[in-house]
């Protein structure tokens, strides 16, 4: 498998009056054409990840990396210009909230052919077309509705599909996904996953996929980086995630209360300071 | 259904209006003393709006609340504060920005003219596991678990009989839930308490709850214990879909292992 | 949305290196704190220490912004000179050399010249600050509260109390305030003290309407009703909850404002509404500079000059208040 992204020693500081703080602090991985999950808590630095690679990490933070690579472009080196046409043609990212990600006085059909028009030279017919075909395989059902509607007048699901849409619509090869079903209910983010699967497995994408939920993330990636204190602290198959050897993975795995297991009171995570050494 | 007045909480066809919409259409169910129902839903469902209501925090347009015997009116009296207590879903939104612990703390024993105050609050941050160090503290201060063990310090420092819980771990991460979950079952243990407690996660629910009632918009789906769904007796397709997806995503390109 | 960065527990600064303790919090360090670090402790010990720190947060950061410190420092020339009035003025400000000293430009035994009674200008200017600062802080204590008491029991009152107390506040906000101002001094007729009165009534409106929308924004905020929840009363949620809230962005608005009070206070003593002969309020003084402007511009230019610098002095100084006391900053 090619590799299609390189991350060597990447690290994000944000200087604040009481020191820097390291977000991420030195992080190393590849990807190919695969579904790499990137789990941790609040503060573990794996949305600073994602957006380091995206290049939407905040001016005033310093990026440093051994090597930060997309398809042999230098993303560090690479110029504003040449980012800002990387980011939403090849490389797309999801966020959490469809109500904060999507414009809300535009329409969601504008928002997709505004999207589509920016990167490729297309007729306005064509790109109503495929903004038509877009939401329909997102399993939109009423695309031509859907397509007049603005953001505040869908449900939280229907604009996470949007969402969808509207990054993946320029076909890009990478798809970085910051807890995309997060804010939905949980009926709903069954759907939402299902589409993004579907989607991933036929274009062939590279998936990124972020989240705090090691179950979810180890039941949709192929491979689950855990993240701890801006640090990766195991790096395993999803297939093998019982078998997880590092005692942070195996505290989140056994946190999680289950139905039927009769487990009073829950095991709880005792954090050693190592871990984050 | 058993009688009124042996039951610490009775709704009785409840109803909540909020302008034209209706949240809560009817709804009607009991918790006995000390013990912790829960009620599941997704957004919508009116769970959290019911919380509300008998909290006197939603409007109730129909319907009867009656605590420890006393069926409430349209205003809730300072006895009422002293036999039930909330605690809410968001730790960030629930702690004043500009008051230290110690405010927060001292605030309800002010109103309700304790004495040993002193003794009261250090008491209080211990039972919750926070030291006295964190006395002096601002809510900015503190991370989500610790600012959600204040909000709970500050609900049982009245020594209510009843806490009322709104999704208090759903915006947590997976090990303070644990924590804190584990806190709670602990309390109310040790102070027999009776829990009601809302949640969109069907695993918390049947964790905490012996009883709990499915929700979907603002009416009840069905009433289940907890032993029953951990065997998966749901009547409800409902039910059966939200149990389905609290198991997870399941790749259909990865076949199942044997 | 995200979370917030500055919850990365790990932070270069040696203060912070200690472990992170999970929930019970030991002091972990040993030798004795500096000043600095006991105000910035993340562990206070007491009630008095959590407050300092807090005040020293905002100090620091209203610090940092040098023209703001450069307008508190005028503003505490400005007190120390009406302070020290008498000691600071070399000749009387009311009574002149009327045969020796008339309309004198600047220099010599007279550093700012005399006006056309002899008077020295810089003596008047030195007594004139108590004037400005006596308008400035009546005024400032009777409208601000006024305004926030309306403002915060209007927004968490809401319904036909709300209507009422904003309709009314409407009615103030609709007349240019000079011309109010101008009313109700020609009512009550004129005089430094009824021109404080006029301004301090045609002054509080905004603020009310700043109070409300602030009280709006946090009202239905679960602090609140946690606090509606203790069985607290509305008053005491309004005074003791809600208003600190309030209270920054209002002291901003206020400081922002003492300005344009200055102005308005010159412009009566302009209009000879204000303070009366002989009283060395620098509106009247710039009024009575007026007639020789062409051939002895100093009479008007000095008090012109002292309400710039002191009306630059609030503004700056308001604006760095605005900065340092900003609620959405106060997390960091």
């Amino acid at each position: 498998m090619s590799n299609m992204l390189t991350v060597e020693d990447l690290r994000v500081q944000f200087p604040t009056r009481n020191g820097t703080v390291d977000a991420v602090r030195g992080v190393s991985f590849t990807l190919g054409r695969e579904r790499l999950g990137i789990v941790g808590e609040s503060g573990s630095g794996k949305s600073q990840t994602g957006r380091a690679i995206m290049g939407l990490t905040p001016p005033h933070a310093k990026i440093t990396a051994r090597k930060l690579n997309f398809d042999g472009i230098d993303l560090l080196e690479a110029s504003v210009k040449q980012r800002r046409s990387l980011r939403g043609n090849r490389i797309a990212m999801i966020l959490q909230d469809p109500k904060y990600s999507l414009n809300p006085v535009m329409s969601i059909g504008r928002q997709i052919v505004e999207t589509l028009r920016t990167h490729e030279k297309v007729s306005k017919a064509e790109a109503r077309k495929r903004a038509l075909d877009m939401l329909a395989a997102v399993q939109i059902r009423d695309a031509e509705r859907v397509y007049d509607l603005h953001p505040h007048e869908v449900s939280g699901g229907m604009g996470q599909r949007a969402m969808i849409a509207m990054m993946l619509i320029t076909g890009p090869e990478l798809l970085i996904a910051d807890e995309p079903t997060s804010a939905l209910d949980v009926t709903v983010q069954l759907d939402v996953l299902r589409i993004l699967d579907n989607l991933v497995r036929d274009r062939g994408m590279g998936l990124i996929f972020i989240s705090h939920d090691l179950r979810l993330v180890s039941s949709f990636c192929d491979r689950v980086i855990v993240m701890y204190a801006g640090r990766i602290v195991e790096e395993i198959a999803a297939t093998d995630l019982h078998n997880a050897k590092h005692p942070y993975t195996q505290g989140l795995l056994n946190c999680m209360p289950q139905i039927g297991a009769d487990r009073h009171p829950l095991p709880v995570l005792d954090r050693k300071p190592e871990w984050a050494a | 259904m058993t009688s009124t007045r042996s039951n610490a909480l009775v709704i009785e066809k409840l109803e909540v209006k909020f302008d034209r919409f209706l949240a809560l259409r009817g709804v009607s169910f009991d918790v006995a003393p000390g013990e912790s129902f829960g009620l599941v839903g997704e957004s919508g469902s009116g769970k959290s709006t019911l919380l509300r209501a008998v909290a006197g925090l939603a409007p109730v347009s129909a319907g009867t609340i009656t605590v420890n015997g006393t069926t409430l009116g349209s205003s809730r009296t300072k006895a009422f504060y002293r036999e039930v207590q909330m605690v809410f879903q968001d730790p960030y939104g629930s702690l004043h920005p500009r008051q230290t612990v110690d405010r927060l703390l001292l605030e309800p024993l002010v109103i309700h003219g304790f004495g040993d105050i002193e003794k009261r609050i250090l008491r209080a941050l211990d039972e919750v596991g926070l030291g006295s160090s964190f006395r002096f503290r601002y809510s900015h201060q503190l991370s989500g678990g610790q600012r959600q063990r204040v909000a709970i310090a500050r609900a049982l420092i009245l020594e209510p009989s009843i806490l009322l819980l709104d999704e208090p771990t759903s915006a947590l991460d997976a090990s303070v839930q644990a924590e804190v979950l584990n806190l709670l079952e602990q309390i109310r243990r040790d102070r027999k308490l009776t829990f009601l407690m809302v949640s969109h996660d069907l695993a918390v629910v049947t964790h905490m709850c012996d009883r709990l009632m499915v929700m979907q918009n603002g009416a009840e789906v069905e009433r289940l214990t907890a032993s029953e769904l951990a065997k998966r007796k749901v009547t409800q397709e409902y039910t059966r879909n939200l149990l389905i997806a609290s198991q997870g995503f399941v790749r259909p390109d990865i076949q199942p292992e044997h | 949305m995200y979370p917030k960065v500055h919850c990365a527990p790990v932070l270069k600064n040696r203060r912070f290196r200690r472990p992170l303790p999970n929930f019970v919090g030991f002091e972990m360090i040993t030798r004795p704190l500096s000043r600095r670090e006991w105000l910035m402790s993340d562990r206070p010990q007491s009630r008095m220490q959590a407050r300092l720190g807090r005040a020293y947060l905002v100090w620091s950061r209203f610090a940092s912004n040098k023209l703001a410190v450069v307008g508190l420092g005028i503003i505490i020339a400005l007190l120390l000179v009406a302070a020290f009035a008498n000691v600071l003025a070399p000749h009387s400000p009311v009574v002149g050399d009327l045969r020796n000293a008339r309309l004198l430009p600047p220099g010599g035994e007279y550093l700012l010249g005399t006006d056309d009674q002899g008077r020295d200008i810089l003596s008047r200017l030195i007594y004139g600050s108590r004037l400005t600062l006596y308008v400035v802080i009546l005024v400032a204590i009777i409208a601000a509260p006024i305004g926030l008491l309306v403002g915060t029991i209007a927004g968490y009152a809401g319904g036909w109390t709300d209507s009422i107390l904003m309709r009314i506040t409407d009615i103030f906000l609709a007349f240019p305030k000079l011309i109010l101002a101008l009313a109700f001094v020609a009512a009550l007729g004129p005089g430094i003290e009824n021109a404080v009165i006029a301004i301090a009534i045609t002054s509080w409106p905004p603020y009310a309407r700043i109070a409300r929308a602030e009280t709006l924004t946090v009202r239905n905020s679960d602090y609140i009703a946690a606090v509606r929840l203790m069985g607290a009363s509305p008053i005491r949620i309004v005074l003791r909850h809600i208003m600190p809230l309030c209270l920054s962005s209002l002291i901003v608005r206020v400081t922002l404002d003492m300005a344009g009070i200055i102005l308005t206070a010159a412009g009566l003593g302009f209009l000879g509404l204000g303070a009366q002969p002989p009283l060395p309020e620098w509106g009247a003084m710039i009024a009575s500079g007026r007639r020789f402007i062409m051939d002895q511009w100093w009479v008007a230019a000095a008090p012109g000059f002292a309400i710039l610098i002191v009306s630059l002095g609030f503004n700056l100084l308001g604006d760095g208040l605005r900065d340092a006391l900003d609620p959405r900053g106060s997390n960091q």
